[in-house]
C-alpha cells in the first residue's frame, strides 16, 4: 500500500500558499452598524489581489482589522502564520499599511517621519534602505522638506514611503490612487509591480476598476460586509464578460427577418444597427453563421465593432444583482 | 521589547519640544519668574518667613511643582491627542508595539521636557531667591515621580479628550485650582481646622509638602505618607491606561 500523502496532488511551490487567512470575520460597530458580516478570504502569497466594492462596503473596516487598527467582533485573521491578535508582534512586522485619508505630521520632515516609521516597526536604522525608497519615490530631494509644505501627491507618495520603510512582505493599498494625478499613478503601478517582483504580497482596493483589471492577479468583490465573489481575474472576466458586435447596416431595416430572429440578436430602435452578443468562453461564437445568414437575406453592413465588458460593467452588474 | 519603536515615539515626541521651544519651556519659566517677581520678592518681602523659612525661598518648590504639574498633563495630553486628531495614530496602532512600550515612550518623553522644565524653574529661581536643598536625592525622586505621574494622567485625558476643549478643561478646571489650593503659595496649617481637613482631600497637598520636606525638611503632613499618595495616585492612572488599551477606549473602534 502507499503511504497516504505520497496520493496527495504536488502543490505549485510558493505559489498558492496563503499569506493571509481570515476566517469568519465580523465587525459591528458600538453604534450597531454591522460593517462585516461573517468574511472569509485568503490571500496568497505573492500576488495582486484587488478588493472592490461601492462606498461603505466594508473594504476599509477589512483592512483595518487585519492591519490591527479596529478590534474585529468575532473571527480570526493569520497572517505569515501568526494571529493578528495572539502573535501581533510577528504579524504587525510583516505588514505595511497606505491608509486611504492622507494623514501625515505636519510639521516633521520628509526624512524624520520614515525614520520614526521604520523605528515604530522595531527596524534598526539603515539610511541606506530609507534612502532608496525615497528615491524610487521621488522623494529624495524633499528629504528635509516638511510635509505639509508638499504637494497632495507628494504626501501620498510619503504615506507609501512610510509603509515601504520597514520592509514589508504583505502591503495593504486602500485607494492609493484616489485623486492621484496620471503621472504619479503610472509610477505607483510601477513600483507595485516591482514590489510584487521581490515577493511582496499586495493587496488593494480601488475604485478605478481598469486598474484591478489591468494590476490583479484575483479580484474579490465585497458589497454590504460580504465578500460575494473571489475570482482569478481572467477567469472573472470570462465568466462574466460578455463581447457584443455591432454591425452598423447599409439601408435601416423595419424588423429582422422571421428566420433572423433569437434572443442574441437585436435590432436598434432606429433599425440602422444590429447588435450581437456572444459568450467570450465558448468556441463557438457563431459570427461567422450570423454574417452567412445576413448575407443570404441580403443584408449589408457598412460597418461593425466588436466590444467587451470591462470589469467595471462586470462590478456593477454584480453588485446591483445582489442589492 | 520594541525598543526601536519605543525610541521612535520618545525622539518624535521630544523633536516636538525642540522645535517649538519657545511656547514648551521659555515660556513656563517667564511665567515662574513673574510669580517670583511678584510673590517672592515684592510681597515676599513683607511676609513673615514660615517654619523659619523665607517666603521666597517658601514657595519656590510649590512652583516647581505648578509647573510640573499643569506642563506634564498639557504635554503628555497633546502628544497624544494630536495623532488621534489627525488620524496618524492609525500607525502606531498597526505597528508591533505593545501598550506598555507606547506608554513609555509617550510618557517618558513628556516626563523628561518636565523635568527639564523643572530644573530650569529650580535654576531660574536661585537667581532671585536663596535657598538650599536639605535632601537633593529625595528632591529629585519626588521631581521625577511626579513628573512621571501626572504624564501619565495628562496621556489619560488626551486619550478621553474628543475635543480641543476637552483637552483645555480638565487642566484649566480641576488640576490649577487644585495646584494652587494645594499650599504652593501657603502652608495648609495656616487654614482654619475645617479647610485645613477639606485640603487633605488635595492630592496636591502630598506632593507640594513633599517636595518642599526635601528642600527645607519642613512638611504640611508627613514624607512618608507623600510618597505614598503619589504613588497610589500613580497606580490609579496605570490602571486606568491599562483599561485604556485593553478595551480600546477612544483609540480602537
Amino acid at each position: 500500500m502507499k503511504p497516504l500523502d505520497s496520493l496527495e496532488m504536488p502543490r505549485p511551490a510558493g505559489a498558492s500558499d496563503p499569506i493571509i487567512t481570515v476566517s469568519g470575520l465580523t465587525k459591528t460597530y458600538a453604534s450597531g452598524f454591522q460593517a462585516l458580516k461573517k468574511v472569509d478570504l485568503e490571500i496568497r502569497k505573492g500576488e495582486i489581489f484587488a478588493l472592490l466594492g461601492p462606498n461603505g462596503a466594508g473594504k476599509t473596516t477589512l483592512i483595518s482589522i487585519i492591519c490591527g487598527i479596529v478590534n474585529p467582533s468575532t473571527g480570526t485573521v493569520v497572517a505569515d502564520r501568526h494571529d493578528i491578535i495572539r502573535d501581533f508582534r510577528p504579524a504587525r512586522t510583516k505588514i505595511g499599511l497606505v491608509p486611504q485619508e492622507l494623514t501625515t505630521d505636519a510639521f516633521e520632515s520628509v526624512w524624520a517621519t520614515v525614520t520614526f516609521s521604520r523605528g515604530l516597526f522595531g527596524k534598526p536604522p539603515n539610511p541606506a534602505y530609507l534612502e532608496k525608497i525615497l528615491k524610487d519615490l521621488s522623494l529624495w530631494e524633499k528629504r528635509d522638506s516638511k510635509i505639509m509644505t508638499l504637494s497632495g501627491g507628494m504626501k501620498r507618495r510619503v504615506m507609501i514611503a512610510k509603509a515601504l520603510s520597514h520592509e514589508p512582505t504583505i502591503l495593504f493599498l486602500d485607494e492609493p490612487t484616489a485623486g492621484v494625478d496620471v503621472e504619479l499613478r503610472r509610477d505607483m503601478w510601477e513600483m507595485v509591480r516591482g514590489l510584487r517582483e521581490n515577493g511582496v504580497t499586495i493587496i488593494l482596493t480601488t475604485h478605478y476598476i481598469e486598474e484591478a483589471e489591468e494590476m490583479a492577479d484575483r479580484i474579490g468583490v465585497i458589497n454590504k460586509g460580504e465578500i460575494i465573489l473571489v475570482e482569478d481575474k481572467h477567469v472573472l472576466m470570462q465568466k462574466l464578460g460578455k463581447k457584443q458586435l455591432t454591425l452598423h447596416l447599409q439601408h435601416p431595416l423595419a424588423s429582422l427577418p422571421p428566420e433572423l430572429q433569437s434572443a442574441n440578436l437585436q435590432l436598434s430602435p432606429d433599425g440602422t444597427e444590429l447588435v450581437y452578443t456572444f459568450d467570450t468562453q465558448s468556441q463557438e461564437t457563431g459570427i461567422a453563421s450570423l454574417l452567412r445568414r445576413l448575407n443570404e437575406h441580403g443584408i449589408d453592413f457598412k460597418d461593425l465593432q466588436t466590444s467587451e465588458s470591462s470589469l467595471e460593467e462586470i462590478f456593477v452588474s454584480l453588485v446591483r444583482g445582489r442589492a | 521589547m520594541n525598543f526601536y519603536g519605543i525610541k521612535a515615539i520618545y525622539l518624535f515626541e521630544m523633536a516636538r519640544t525642540w522645535r517649538t521651544i519657545m511656547q514648551s519651556i521659555a515660556s513656563p519659566v517667564l511665567s515662574t519668574s513673574l510669580y517670583f517677581i511678584v510673590f517672592g520678592s515684592a510681597i515676599g518681602s513683607r511676609m513673615a518667613s514660615i517654619e523659619g523659612v523665607s517666603y521666597g525661598a517658601f514657595i519656590v518648590p510649590g512652583l516647581i511643582m505648578l509647573s510640573i504639574l499643569t506642563e506634564s498633563i498639557s504635554n503628555a495630553s497633546f502628544g497624544i491627542y494630536m495623532p488621534k486628531f489627525t488620524g496618524t495614530i492609525y500607525e502606531v496602532l498597526s505597528a508591533p508595539i505593545s501598550a506598555v512600550e507606547t506608554v513609555i515612550g509617550y510618557v517618558g518623553a513628556a516626563a523628561t521636557k518636565s523635568i527639564i522644565i523643572g530644573t530650569i524653574i529650580l535654576i531660574t529661581a536661585r537667581l532671585f531667591v536663596d535657598f538650599s536643598i536639605e535632601h537633593p536625592l529625595w528632591m529629585i525622586a519626588f521631581l521625577v515621580l511626579t513628573s512621571v505621574t501626572f504624564s501619565l494622567f495628562g496621556f489619560i485625558i488626551g486619550i478621553w479628550a474628543d475635543s480641543f476643549q476637552k483637552l483645555q478643561i480638565v487642566p484649566l478646571m480641576i488640576v490649577t485650582p487644585l495646584a494652587f489650593l494645594g499650599g504652593s503659595f501657603y502652608s495648609i496649617n495656616m487654614l482654619p481646622p475645617f479647610w485645613q481637613t477639606i485640603a487633605l482631600f488635595n492630592p496636591v497637598v502630598y506632593l507640594v509638602s513633599g517636595f518642599r520636606w526635601s528642600f527645607y525638611g519642613v512638611a504640611d503632613v508627613g514624607v512618608g505618607i507623600s510618597l505614598v499618595m503619589t504613588l497610589v495616585f500613580m497606580l490609579i492612572c496605570l490602571a486606568a491606561i491599562s483599561w485604556i488599551f485593553r478595551t480600546g477606549y477612544r483609540i480602537k473602534a
